[in-house]
């Protein structure tokens, strides 16, 4: 099941505390080898918002190179154990240490397998995808606004002037059980994946952020540089944290036996 | 807590505090704010509150509900909206964020369905060691002082001084660029947008950023870096000045600040 996808895709990352916050409770981690990206931005008292989404990132990170390394489960499978594990890891440590009592972490994450993307989602961070010139934003926040958007309580217009931007519904660490939404996609060469926590989407618009993926994409490093600088301009109230993938060429996994190619004939 | 004002011919009656989660109002004596006038219907509308978001609802009133004066089904509640039935009148007042301002208040926290029934205003949160009761701290946002987080009982840290805001000579000024030479020469691009390209795509491409400071330019892609003044520059980004001279994949352009 391992693939070494460092050829097929090019990633990076960027973390800022922002302009206002003195401490930073974003995390992010990736590895293109395996095609991992991770994001999660922490809260909490104190220092726990940082080492629930650090946890998050850790705990996940290891234990899906390990799954994909032993490639038993099929990947949905294992990204909704690997989730149940840094649950409970942070869900434990919050309610074994006063000072971590009630911390949790959004998150967004995909692993990039044989020409598809599986993303999981719980809480308010995003995943984006730009193909062609069309960005749009693959995950729906677990959030009262979005809740309240979705009866038609409100429009998206009035969810922008909205005093409740920043509850979200559904978070890691803080309840013994989480549901991740997990997705599959299919994956095409020249896509550009955008993942992010709040702190950017809540600062910069959508029209912006289309414009700098669609100008410098061919400089990754200075499209997440620019899209950080974007939300710090605009004040930068938050942290805020991005990933950017960028697939440069189809990653099919070659079939390997009889077996296999009848599965694939099947599917 | 956002809160009523109830008042006729402009003398004002009550003041109702929207503590419940429904509120409504009509001529029937069940009513949580009764109007006892034959303009208003037995029920006549509802306002639903979510934590600091208040909505109101026509419930079929055979006069209807205004807002503002404009007649509303359904309408998302605003500070100062002024709602009328009938003679009446009900100032809608939540001014939860002017009262405090603190980076806190935008903090990201858990909403949980059990949150949902509780009055967003009743006793703060106590400085709870378990789990479902320190996530009660939560409600810093609609009337306990900044600095509660979900750590719950934790000292509120002062809330740390606002960026500075961008000079704003710097923020109005639109630049533009004019190509000096080539078969486009004497053409003009305005530099409006947040970013702007130049060049060729695989051969050489910059970028100019707009910002609150002004105008930069980055190096995007190619093998040799855009020229400014005669000199080459490296990676990072360069403020243009007025009058800058530009020169990207063989063409020359001046930048300039039209006002």
């Amino acid at each position: 099941m391992t693939q070494d996808l460092s050829q097929a895709l090019r990633m990076v990352s960027r973390t800022d505390a922002g302009m206002v916050r003195t401490h930073n409770e974003d995390a992010v981690m990736t590895d293109a080898t395996i095609g991992v990206a991770i994001l999660a931005d922490g809260m909490g008292g104190y220092n726990a918002g940082e080492v629930a989404s650090g946890m998050a990132t850790a705990v996940i990170g290891t234990e899906i190179a390990q799954g994909l390394r032993e490639g038993r489960k099929s990947l949905p499978a294992l990204i909704e154990t690997v989730i149940a594990s840094a649950n409970e890891a942070i869900y434990r440590a919050a309610d074994s240490q006063p000072q971590y009592s009630g911390m949790g972490t959004t998150l967004v994450m995909a692993v990039f397998h044989d020409n598809r993307i599986s993303v999981a989602h719980i809480g308010d961070s995003r995943m984006y995808r730009m193909r062609g010139e069309q960005l749009e934003c693959i995950t729906r926040d677990h959030s009262l606004l979005q809740e309240q958007i979705d009866s038609g309580m409100i429009t998206e217009e009035e969810a922008r002037r909205s005093q409740n931007k920043n509850l979200v519904t559904r978070a890691l660490g803080v309840d013994p059980i989480v549901e991740p939404e997990i997705h599959t996609y299919d994956v095409e060469a020249g896509d550009v994946y955008l993942f992010c926590s709040d702190g950017l989407n809540d600062m910069v618009e959508g029209e912006d952020i289309s414009l700098t993926l669609q100008a410098l994409s061919a400089n990754l490093d200075l499209a997440a540089d620019q899209l950080v600088q974007m939300a710090n301009d605009n004040g930068g109230r938050d942290n805020v944290s991005v990933i950017l993938v960028k697939v440069l060429q189809p990653f099919p996994v070659a079939p390997r036996g009889v077996l296999s190619r009848l599965l694939a004939w099947l599917k | 807590m956002a809160k009523l004002i109830l008042s006729m011919d402009g003398l004002v009656l009550k003041e109702l505090p929207l503590s419940k989660e429904r509120t409504t109002i009509g001529r029937k004596p069940h009513n949580d704010i009764q109007i006892d006038n034959l303009a208003i219907s037995g029920e006549h509308a509802v306002i639903v509150t979510i934590l600091n978001d208040s909505f109101l609802e026509d419930l079929n009133s055979t006069n209807g509900t205004y807002v503002n004066g404009q007649p509303i089904k359904k309408h998302f509640l605003q500070n100062n909206d002024v709602v009328e039935l009938g003679k009446y009148r009900l100032k809608y007042i939540n001014d939860t964020p002017s009262q405090a301002p603190s980076p806190d208040f935008e903090k990201t926290m858990v909403l949980r369905p059990d949150m949902m029934r509780k009055p967003p205003a009743d006793a703060p949160a106590a400085p709870a060691r378990g789990l479902t009761e320190t996530q009660a701290g939560f409600r810093a946002g609609a009337s306990v002082p900044a600095g509660t987080s979900m750590g719950g009982g934790l000292p509120p840290s002062p809330p740390p001084p606002p960026a500075p805001a961008p000079a704003p000579t710097a923020a109005s000024q639109i630049g533009a660029i004019q190509i000096l030479n080539g078969a486009n020469a004497g053409r003009e691009l305005e530099l409006t947008k947040t970013l702007t390209t130049l060049g060729k795509p695989g051969l050489q491409v910059a970028v100019i950023t707009r910002r609150p400071q002004g105008y930069f330019i980055t190096h995007v892609e190619g093998a040799s870096f855009p020229v400014v003044n005669g000199a080459q520059l490296d990676a990072q980004a360069h403020p243009l000045n007025d009058h800058d001279v530009i020169e990207i994949a063989g063409v020359k352009m001046e930048f300039f600040i039209k006002r």
